[in-house]
């Protein structure tokens, strides 16, 4: 059975603390909020998004709040500065990567972008605790596409199957 | 005086004796990461003493078939051992006939039996049912139903900063318009214990009848539904050490008998052609179909195991282990304890401030602790006191003190997780 101490490393308990781009934008273009009806958290992430010269989505700011368990926070805080500045196109792996490691379904020993955002995989080990990783990730997808609301449990939810597989 | 109630409580203490109940639990020696399972998700679930898996090995090993139906030997032999099941949980809950005892699904199955057998015979538009703050979603969703489908009213009995429901406020809900009551017995997400006794005597004065979820009450004290005088009683048997799928609706037999059936099918019929069907007598109209005929086995000698301990004793048991669990919890710094009624049956919700309820249930499973997370079906109840979730240790009476001692160092080590 995996180390559960792992998933509480100091980088994580410090995003919890210390959470990166809280709060609200001035100037957001989009927005969604997530909810995760296991638990009643929230979270909503605000995006200022525009496009370069060459007409490329670039994500220039953005900021996240809400109620959450340190799992989630952490994991918003960390994916607010992994993808501010990012293309949208590179924001959009990043998030297929970061749920299929969640899930336990990327090869971290092959060239990928999670980087420090590993320190999440312990998660696909605590099959309850996934939701709370990658709640964060669905409202950031749900907001480049302008979806009102992002939901762990959403039918047309990837990861919308029972916990064991999820 | 003291001195003789310390005395009083040693005695009782050693006299029931918590290591051999243990080891009628095979599922207690388990171990978690190394360390020894500390079960105290025991409202959400009850772990089956060997008697009861025993009973279901020798039922599915020698006794089986469809009950109610053939003549040969099995089918008469599965027909007997389940209506003497239903006489074991009619003696348990102290009803006054059998066929008053009917087998559900669960307490969930049990509500909804009586939403649609009583409520949408009975309730109209117009009329108002009252519920409490502290019910579980169980208790609420259907009768949100009934009233959107009746255009009924629901009227919801606030509760105080302890966790128990305003008696006055009770009783000033009622009025000419008032048709049914819906009232937990005692609330999966703060432990109190409501005087339903009490609230059922206001409400039969004013000719309305009463449906108690006991749920929470029959795994943790003797109940008796004629001294209660309640007129429906719903509980599951999975939270009473017996299997999942089965539970019990009591009612008393006139209002059975008066209501509509909620299912249709085999079993609930006397007699059925295209033009008519006459319904059978209860308890079987309310049973249609195969029922969970070996849960129903399993649930009666779960009844026999508890009865041989003794409710009495079992809620003394756990009487003192939230005592000295609430006494400990109630000194630590950072932690709050949801629920302080005076009277109190084997709950403890909590917080740890600066801590998430997911985080405290993911680290004190790391210890071997086994709590509920979340908001335990009871939102109103989490929105009252202004928090998304709770942690909650709900205890059986085959947990010990030092479980309890394994609980506070798991809370300790949380805190300094995130210190």
């Amino acid at each position: 059975m995996a180390d559960y101490r792992a998933l509480y490393q100091e980088v994580i308990l410090d995003h919890n603390k210390k959470p990166r781009n809280y709060g609200t934008l001035e100037q957001a273009s989009h927005h969604a909020v997530g909810h995760n009806p296991l638990c009643g958290d929230h979270i909503s992430v605000a995006l200022d998004l525009s496009r370069d010269p060459e007409s490329v989505e670039c994500i220039n700011g953005i900021a996240f709040q809400g109620e959450s368990c340190a799992i989630c926070k952490a994991s918003a805080s960390m994916m607010t500065v992994a993808v501010k500045g990012k293309t949208r196109a590179d924001a959009e792996t990043l998030i297929q990567e970061f749920l299929a490691m969640a899930t336990g379904k990327l090869d971290l020993d092959r060239p990928n972008h999670i980087g420090r955002l590993a320190v999440f995989a312990g998660v696909r080990d605590l099959p309850t605790r996934v939701k709370c990783a990658i709640l964060p990730w669905h409202t950031l997808h749900a907001a480049f596409n302008s979806v009102a609301t992002a939901s762990t449990e959403a039918a047309q939810d990837p990861m919308h199957a029972p916990i064991g597989n999820a | 005086m003291n001195a003789v109630l310390t005395a009083f409580h040693r005695r009782s203490a050693s006299a029931f004796d918590v290591e051999r109940i243990r080891a009628d639990f095979p599922i207690l020696q388990l171990e978690i990461d190394g360390k020894p399972l500390v079960y105290l998700d025991n409202a959400a679930s009850s772990q089956m003493p060997q008697a009861v898996i025993d009973r279901l090995v020798r039922y599915q090993t020698s006794e089986h078939a469809n009950i109610n139906r053939a003549v040969h030997y099995l089918s008469e032999t599965a027909t007997s051992a389940y209506e003497d099941a239903r006489r074991k949980l009619q003696r348990f809950i102290h009803a006054r006939e059998e066929r008053e005892v009917i087998f559900t699904s669960g307490t969930t199955d049990a509500i909804n039996l009586v939403m649609h057998g009583y409520g949408r015979k009975f309730i109209k538009a117009g009329d108002e049912i009252i519920l409490t703050t502290l019910e579980h979603h169980s208790n609420i969703v259907p009768w949100q139903m009934l009233a959107e489908e009746k255009g009924a009213t629901i009227r919801v009995v606030p509760i105080n900063d302890a966790g128990e429901l305003l008696i006055n406020d009770y009783e000033d809900l009622f009025n000419e318009r008032t048709r049914f009551v819906g009232l937990m017995h005692v609330s999966n997400a703060l432990g109190t214990v409501n005087p339903v006794k009490q609230m059922i005597a206001f409400a039969h004065a004013r000719g309305v009848p009463v449906l108690v979820d006991g749920a929470q009450a029959v795994p943790h004290l003797p109940v008796d539904v004629q001294d209660l005088d309640c007129d429906f009683y719903a509980f599951s048997g999975h939270k009473l050490c017996g299997p999942t799928g089965i539970g019990v609706l009591y009612g008393k037999a006139a209002l059975l008998e008066s209501m509509q059936p909620f299912k249709g099918g085999g079993d609930m019929i006397m007699s059925v052609s295209f033009e008519k069907t006459n319904y059978n007598t209860i308890p079987h109209k309310f049973e249609a179909g195969t029922p969970a005929i070996a849960a129903a086995i399993g649930l009666g000698a779960a009844v026999d195991y508890l009865s041989a301990i003794g409710m009495d004793a079992i809620a003394e048991h756990e009487g003192e282990l939230l005592d000295y669990a609430t006494e400990q919890m109630k000194h630590m710094t950072g932690v709050r304890i949801l629920g302080t009624a005076a009277n109190k049956a084997a709950v403890l919700s909590f917080t740890v401030d600066g801590v998430h309820p997911h985080d405290v249930g993911t680290l004190l499973n790391q210890e071997g602790v086994a709590v509920r997370t979340g908001h335990h079906c009871a939102q109103p109840v989490m929105q009252r006191f202004k928090v998304p979730a709770t942690s909650r240790a709900s205890f059986a009476f085959y947990n010990s003190m030092a479980e309890v001692d394994a609980l506070i160092s798991g809370i300790r080590s949380v805190q300094k997780v995130f210190a």
